[in-house]
């Protein structure tokens, strides 16, 4: 979260040619590449091994997913060209039988509303920091960046008594891990925005102030437009943390809401029967925060370079 | 830190922008703002304007009463809901985001309604006051209560001073825990960090298709939770009797190469099984390494490396004294980001192992105090030992912000 002056193009680096790789040659020459650059085949072949070596573990998930019980357990995936074994049932069964379909809508139900509320609270926050000024500014500033470090472990005890039925009554329901994940997501929604809010020219404010917006208006009609890339920064980041949340969900959720990651859980410890679901179950709850990476990649990268430190 | 965020948006242009379409010289001749002269607005009146006052307390005391009490019934009469959990998730959204709204409107009306002097004095505050009323209800409140349950028995009631520390430090888990956590932070973050670098370095030297390609490739993992990842490094640990084919991959090469089928998670000896738990850490976080630190690596000016070169320096020497030095704030970054993570690990030990055969952690510990041994005191000041253990981290990223910002 700290030296991120080169952090843009960390961006860049992931999504777009650069300015020296858009000027392509005319003709290639051997050895070289497009760019002119010297071609390094030790490079190519150690990134190349590198790669398969990263991606091969998930594929071994992917093709477990797709074989019988039998397979699964006698032969090792690798083996599924020759040895065969494929069969559909085990998504099939994750959707009727084990339950996994019901825990999967409950994971959105739960990611999504902890993914958005946040937004708001934080973004005024992160307007008053960026463009106001008061005492205590930048102590208050500092707990933030000091709470981001904090394991949100400490606050388990106290918040089970307060969501538990001595207190509010609400252990079990979708309500209480979306209040958790609002308030331990605070912290770094306030950071991120704030970090980009400082970039915004402060000109525009103040002509704003001199047409006579007041903070409300200025907020809404000129910060809100311009920090865009931040909000979708901070909900990306904050969707995957609240969706590949194991503690929470399985602390604050009782069985029927719970979440496919807590399920998924369940599964891992189990034996016997139904285990042949886990590999489906397991790729299904991990191809949804894979869809979101790909889809909103740019966004997720800028947030991660912006500070992703979070209790 | 001030660009961290984005380069493109080249924040004046947008702003710029904005302001154009709202501006009176616009030539279709729409009229000035909806904020009405700047001396009827309530925040620059001088005198308290009463019916503001009142109707944006009013207003404020009924959006966060209908929104808590919409909310609570979510949770107490799911049957006015007709028992959908869709319905309430929807409901739960719109009154979330429009609760929210509302009630800055209303918080913003009221103070807005003050004189003009205090007025401008507290609506800093009354914009901060929200996000930060939540993080002490959830973070601030909850931490201080661990703190004093730390000195309490089991079930929270009544002080036995510091019992509960002792009881931890005499225990032999404990300091297990300990020493397994402090493997972890001394393997972890500097491998992740190594491999990131090495890695950052290779794809420097790929085409620029070949880089977006493998810097995808490992970034993803970053995107999968432990709970996925332990799912799938289950698959390669995975052992079979040695009258079967293997189903493992691990067990599938080590047979290959003349090995007898192993159960990996249970060999406790040279603490294997926690390095193979610490493999499956590092193979989620080499992707957040690699992106931070290859892009401070094309952050380095060209001219130093060229001078290198005319001195004749090896790459390898350009590397270490030109590279490394100019990047080393992005090496401490990623190595804090990264300990931190390694300091709380919990997820990946508890569906895996849960502590047995050696491989216990101080975050798995925590959790097996509270809801296994259903004692909050000892859970407590396991965790209070994690805070501490924290804590010259959380002084380091504090003192390195300040600097940070001083330097802006």
């Amino acid at each position: 979260m700290t030296d991120l002056s080169k952090a843009p193009t960390a961006e860049a680096a992931i999504t777009s040619p650069t300015a020296e790789e858009t000027g392509r040659r005319p003709r290639m020459q051997k050895g070289l590449m497009a760019d002119g650059r010297r071609r390094s085949p030790f490079s190519i072949i150690t990134m190349a091994v590198v790669c398969v070596l990263w991606t091969l573990p998930t594929i071994g998930l992917l093709v477990t997913s797709f074989r019988s019980r039998e397979a699964q357990g006698g032969t090792g995936w690798w083996t599924a060209l020759w040895n065969g074994g494929w069969t559909v049932e085990n998504y099939k069964g994750v959707f009727e039988g084990a339950d996994l379909g019901g825990s999967l809508l409950n994971s959105v139900l739960v990611a999504v509303p902890a993914t958005i509320i946040p937004i708001m609270f934080a973004a005024f926050a992160a307007y008053a920091f960026s463009f106001m000024d008061f005492r205590g500014k930048d102590l208050l500033f500092i707990a933030i960046v000091a709470v981001m470090v904090v394991p949100i472990q400490v606050a388990f005890q106290p918040l089970l008594n307060l969501v538990g039925p001595n207190g509010l009554g609400i252990q079990g329901e979708f309500i209480a891990v979306w209040l958790l994940h609002t308030g331990f997501g605070m912290p770094l929604a306030i950071y991120t925005l704030r970090n980009y809010m400082a970039t915004l020219p402060k000109t525009v404010i103040e002509s704003a102030k001199i047409d006579g917006a007041t903070h409300f208006q200025t907020f809404w009609k000129l910060i809100v437009p311009m920090s865009v890339p931040a909000l979708a920064a901070f909900a990306i980041l904050q969707f995957l943390w609240v969706w590949n949340d194991l503690l929470i969900a399985k602390l604050f959720l009782n069985s029927d809401n719970s979440t496919v990651i807590v399920d998924l859980q369940g599964l891992l410890g189990a034996q016997g029967q139904g285990t042949e679901l886990l590999p489906a179950g397991a790729f299904i709850s991990i191809a949804i925060p894979m869809i979101v990476f790909f889809a909103l990649q740019r966004y997720f990268v800028r947030g991660l370079t912006s500070g992703a430190v979070k209790g | 830190m001030s660009t961290s965020i984005d380069s493109r948006t080249r924040p004046g242009k947008p702003g710029r922008h904005e302001r154009d379409g709202e501006s009176p010289q616009e030539p279709g001749g729409t009229p000035p703002p909806a904020p009405p002269g700047p001396h009827d607005a309530g925040g620059t009146s001088e005198r308290a304007n009463v019916a503001r006052l009142l109707l944006g307390l009013v207003g404020l005391i009924a959006v966060v009463w209908f929104a808590a009490n919409a909310f609570l019934a979510f949770a107490y009469h799911p049957e006015w809901f007709a028992d959908s959990k869709l319905l309430i998730g929807v409901l739960a959204l719109v009154i979330g985001v429009g609760g929210a709204y509302l009630m800055f409107f209303f918080l913003n009306m009221f103070v807005e309604g003050m004189p003009g002097r205090l007025s401008r004095g507290v609506i800093p505050y009354a914009f901060l006051l929200p996000g930060f009323g939540l993080m002490a209800v959830m973070l601030l409140y909850p931490a201080i209560q661990t703190i004093n349950y730390s000195f309490a028995n089991a079930d929270s009631t009544e002080y036995v001073g510091l019992d509960n520390y002792r009881e931890i430090f005499g225990d032999s888990e404990f300091r297990q825990a300990i020493f397994n956590n402090i493997l972890w932070l001394l393997i972890v973050p500097a491998v992740v960090v190594f491999i990131g670098l090495i890695i950052a370095v290779l794809v420097d030297r790929l085409s620029a298709q070949g880089e977006k390609i493998a810097k995808s490739t490992i970034f993803l993992p970053m995107a999968i939770s432990f709970v996925g990842a332990s799912a799938i490094w289950t698959l390669v640990y995975a052992y079979d009797d040695p009258s079967e084919s293997p189903t493992g991959l691990l067990n599938a090469i080590w047979r290959a190469l003349g090995g007898s089928p192993q159960t990996w998670l249970q060999e406790s000896g040279l603490r294997l099984n926690s390095i193979l738990l610490m493999v499956i850490l590092v193979w989620l976080q080499v992707g957040f390494a690699m992106i931070l630190l290859s892009s401070a690596i094309k952050g380095v000016p060209e001219d130093t490396l060229e001078a290198a070169r005319i001195d004749g320096a090896s790459e390898f020497q350009i590397f270490t004294k030109v590279v490394v030095p100019q990047i080393k704030g992005t090496i401490i970054t990623v190595f804090i980001t990264v300990l931190i993570l390694v300091l709380k690990v919990f997820d990946i030990v508890y569906v895996l192992t849960n502590g047995r055969n050696e491989t216990q952690v101080v975050a798995n510990l925590f959790f097996k105090q509270l809801f296994q041994s259903d004692n909050a005191g000892v859970a407590s000041s396991i965790v209070v030992v994690l805070l501490l253990a924290v804590t010259p981290v959380l002084i380091y990223q504090v003192r390195h912000f300040r600097r940070e910002e001083a330097g802006r």
